[in-house]
C-alpha cells in the first residue's frame, strides 16, 4: 500500500515502522480495552459523537481534501442518510438494518450527485454557496414533509435499536462498538479506494484538472462520483449520529451549524488525510469539554452554559485561523513533527 | 525508418489495435502522424497564430521555435485540443478535427507536457506516473476495490509499465517521493515519464527545457531522443535554447508573430535569410521586448546569431 496518498508520514517514520501498526494498536485499543474499561459517560458523551463525526469529516475530507471540491452540505447529506435508514426500517418488513444502513448511504449519494452537479461548472466558492442549496432544501423538505417522520407531530422520531447480523447492540456500550465497527469497516474501504486509480483520479482533478483531462482522467465523472461515494460515507455517519448518539432522528440536528462543524474538523485535523479527519473531530468533541471544566475551575460560578457558548466560538475561532495561518496541513502534520522530533533525538 | 521495428515494446502486448496505428501506411496521402491544416486561432482581437500549415512525419523530432508570442504554446493547446481554432483542421492518426477532443487524446495516442509543470503534488513519482495509464482503464471503482478480474490485470499492466519507464527515466529511486518535494529537473523528467507511460504515438512537448540547468538540458535531450528511438515516437516540442534544437531535432519550424516563416532541416533553417533576420540575428522593434519578458531565451538566440 503506498502511503502517500494517505498521509504526509516522513520518511524517516515510515522506515521504522510500518504503517500500519499505529492504526492496528489503536483499534486493538478500542475494541479490546476501551469497552471494559470505559464509563458511559465517556462512551454517550465523548466516544460515540466523536466516531460519527469522525465519520462524516472522513466522506467530507474525501470530496474537499482528495477530490479538491468544496462544500457546506454535509449536515444536508448526513441527515438524508438519518432519515433514509429510519424509514427503509420503518417501511421494509424485515429489513436487516445492514441493508438499511447500505441504502441510507445510497440515498444520500443520489442527492449528494444531485448536489453536486453544479460542480461541472463552478469551483471554490461558488461551488460551497450552490452546495447551501443542498443544505437549507434538504432542511426544509425534511420538516416540511411529515411522511419522512413518519407524521409525528413532534417532528423528532426514536430510533429503533441497533441490530447488526443478528446481534443487538444496546445500552452505551453496544452502540459504542456498533458505530466503531461500522466506522472501521469504512474506513478500510476509503483506505483501498485512495490507493486505487479512482483515488488518484480524486487527487490528479483537485491538483491539476487540465493535466488531468489530458492524461485522459473522466473529469465530470470523477467529481460526481467523489460527491457520490462522499454523500454516502457522509449519509452512513447521519445514521450514527441519529442511531447510536442521539437516539433520535430530526432535521434540525443536521442544521448549517453542524456541515460548518465538519468543515472545521477537517480544516483543523488536516485536509486529504484520514487520520485528520479523526484528530480533527477528537479535538472538536473534547475541546468543549474541556473548556466547560477549565472555565468552572478559574472562573467558577460565573462561567455559565452562556459565557461558555460563546468562549466555546471564540476559542475555535482561533484555533481555525491559527491552524489557517501557520499550519494549513493540520493536526496530522503537527503531530508528525512532534512524532519525527522525538525519533530525532 | 527505425519507427517500425522499435515501436512495438512498449505498445505492443495489450493494445494490439492502438500499436498498429504507428505501422499503417495511410494510401496514396502520406503517412504523416501529425498535420495541422491552415491553423487560425485568436483570442478576441488578438491573433496567436495564423494560417498554419505543419505535416509531421512519423518518428520524427520537430522543434517548433519562435520569439515569445509567436504561438508556439498556442500550437501546442490547438493540437491537445485546450482551444479550439478559429479556423482549420488538425489531422491525427489519419483523421480531422476541428477540435481535438482533450478528454480522447491520450487514447488517440497523444501525450503532453506542459510548459509551467502540471504535476499532481500531493502523489508520488511513481503514482503521478502510473495515474497516465487511466485512459486504458475499463473497470470501475468498485471493481477497482475488489481488485480481481480485469482491475487486476489493468493494475498489474499499468505497474508494470510505469516500471519500465521510471527505470528507463532513471528515476525508480525516488519512486516514493512527493513530486511537489523534488528539484525543478527531477519534476520535469516526470513529467515527460508521466507522458511516455502513456505510449503515444506523438509526444508534444512544451518547453521541457525551459529553465533548466545544462547538465538537465543535456539529460533531457538525451531522453527525449532515446525516447523517440526506444519508441518510435513522433516528437514534437517548443524549445527557446537554440543550441539544443539545433542539434536535437530533425526538422525546425519557425514562428513569428503568430505565421510560419521557414520550416526544414536545422541547418536549412540555421541558412534561411528570414529566419536570421527575424529570429537569429537581427532584432527588430516587435522584438524590443523580448529579453525583458524572459531574460534568458533573449540573451541566449543573441549569443547563438554567432553559430552560422
Amino acid at each position: 500500500m503506498s502511503s502517500s496518498v494517505l498521509s504526509s508520514v516522513p520518511a524517516a517514520a515510515r522506515l521504522s515502522l510500518p504503517v500500519w501498526v499505529g492504526p492496528l494498536i489503536t483499534l486493538g485499543i478500542a475494541f479490546g480495552v476501551i469497552p471494559f474499561v470505559g464509563t458511559s459517560y465517556l462512551f454517550d458523551a465523548i466516544l460515540t459523537p466523536f466516531l460519527a463525526l469522525s465519520l462524516a469529516a472522513l466522506g467530507l475530507n474525501l470530496l474537499t481534501g482528495y477530490a479538491g471540491q468544496l462544500s457546506l452540505g454535509t449536515a444536508a447529506f448526513m441527515a438524508v442518510g438519518a432519515f433514509a435508514a429510519y424509514n427503509f426500517n420503518l417501511r421494509v418488513e424485515g429489513l436487516p438494518f445492514v441493508i438499511s444502513i447500505g441504502l441510507a448511504g445510497l440515498s444520500a449519494a443520489v442527492v449528494g450527485i444531485f448536489f453536486g452537479l453544479p460542480s461541472l461548472r463552478l469551483k471554490g466558492f461558488y461551488l460551497a454557496v450552490s452546495t447551501l442549496a443542498a443544505q437549507f432544501f434538504v432542511q426544509w423538505a425534511l420538516t416540511k414533509f411529515d411522511w419522512f417522520s413518519n407524521h409525528n407531530p413532534s417532528g423528532v422520531i426514536d430510533a429503533p435499536p441497533l441490530v447488526l447480523f443478528g446481534i443487538t447492540f444496546g445500552g452505551a456500550v453496544g452502540r459504542y462498538l456498533f458505530a466503531l465497527t461500522v466506522v472501521t469497516a469504512v474506513t478500510l474501504l476509503t483506505l483501498r479506494l485512495l490507493n486505487t486509480q479512482t483515488g488518484h483520479n480524486f487527487i490528479a482533478v483537485r491538483d491539476h484538472e487540465l493535466a488531468a483531462r489530458v492524461i485522459g482522467v473522466p473529469v465530470l465523472r470523477t467529481k460526481l462520483l467523489a460527491f457520490a461515494i462522499s454523500s454516502f460515507i457522509v449519509g452512513v455517519a447521519g445514521v450514527l449520529w441519529a442511531f447510536a448518539y442521539l437516539r433520535t432522528v430530526e432535521p434540525h440536528g443536521f442544521n448549517l451549524d453542524r456541515s460548518f462543524q465538519i468543515l472545521f474538523i477537517v480544516i483543523i485535523g488536516g485536509l486529504a488525510s484520514i487520520r485528520g479527519a479523526f484528530f480533527g473531530a477528537a479535538l472538536i468533541v473534547v475541546f468543549p469539554l474541556v473548556l466547560s471544566r477549565v472555565g468552572s475551575f478559574l472562573l467558577g460560578s460565573y462561567f455559565d452554559s452562556g459565557v461558555l457558548d460563546m468562549s466555546q466560538r471564540i476559542v475555535l475561532g482561533v484555533l481555525i485561523i491559527a491552524f489557517l495561518i501557520l499550519e494549513p496541513r493540520g493536526l496530522v502534520a503537527l503531530w508528525d513533527r512532534v512524532v519525527r522530533g522525538g525519533k530525532a533525538r | 525508418m527505425s519507427t517500425e521495428s522499435l515501436a512495438a515494446p512498449v505498445a505492443a502486448p495489450h493494445k494490439p489495435a492502438r500499436a498498429a496505428l504507428p505501422l499503417r501506411k495511410e494510401p496514396g496521402a502520406g503517412p504523416a502522424a501529425l498535420r495541422l491544416e491552415d491553423i487560425t486561432l485568436s483570442f478576441g482581437g488578438v491573433v496567436a497564430v495564423s494560417n498554419i500549415d505543419m505535416s509531421v512525419e512519423p518518428g520524427e523530432i520537430r522543434a517548433i521555435i519562435g520569439p515569445n508570442g509567436a504561438g508556439k504554446s498556442s500550437l501546442i493547446n490547438v493540437i491537445s485540443g485546450v482551444y479550439r481554432p478559429d479556423r482549420g483542421r488538425v489531422w491525427i492518426g489519419g483523421r480531422s478535427y476541428a477540435q481535438v477532443p482533450t478528454q480522447k487524446l491520450a487514447r488517440l495516442g497523444v501525450a503532453r507536457t506542459f510548459q509551467n509543470l502540471a504535476l499532481f503534488r500531493g502523489l508520488s513519482v511513481f503514482d503521478n506516473i502510473v495515474t497516465a495509464r487511466v485512459f486504458a482503464r475499463r473497470a470501475n471503482f468498485i471493481e477497482q476495490m475488489i481488485g480481481l478480474g480485469r482491475a487486476r490485470r489493468e493494475r498489474l499492466d499499468a505497474r508494470e509499465r510505469t516500471e519500465r519507464i521510471m527505470s528507463f527515466l532513471d528515476l525508480t529511486g525516488i519512486r516514493h517521493t512527493l513530486v511537489g518535494t523534488l528539484p525543478y529537473g527531477l519534476q520535469k523528467r516526470v513529467e515527460l515519464a508521466r507522458a511516455l507511460v502513456a505510449s503515444p504515438q506523438i509526444l508534444l512537448l512544451d518547453e521541457p527545457m525551459a529553465g533548466m540547468t545544462l547538465p538537465d538540458k543535456r539529460d533531457m535531450s538525451r531522453f527525449v531522443r532515446a525516447a523517440r528511438d526506444e519508441f518510435g515516437m513522433t516528437v514534437i516540442l517548443i524549445e527557446h535554447d537554440i543550441g539544443v534544437v539545433m542539434g536535437l531535432s530533425d526538422r525546425v519550424t519557425v514562428l513569428e508573430h503568430g505565421r510560419k516563416i521557414a520550416d526544414g532541416t536545422p541547418a536549412e533553417v540555421k541558412a534561411d535569410q528570414a529566419v536570421i533576420d527575424a529570429y537569429l540575428g537581427v532584432v527588430h522593434e516587435g522584438d524590443e521586448e523580448e529579453p525583458a519578458a524572459s531574460s534568458g531565451s533573449g540573451r541566449r538566440v543573441s549569443s547563438n546569431g554567432g553559430l552560422r
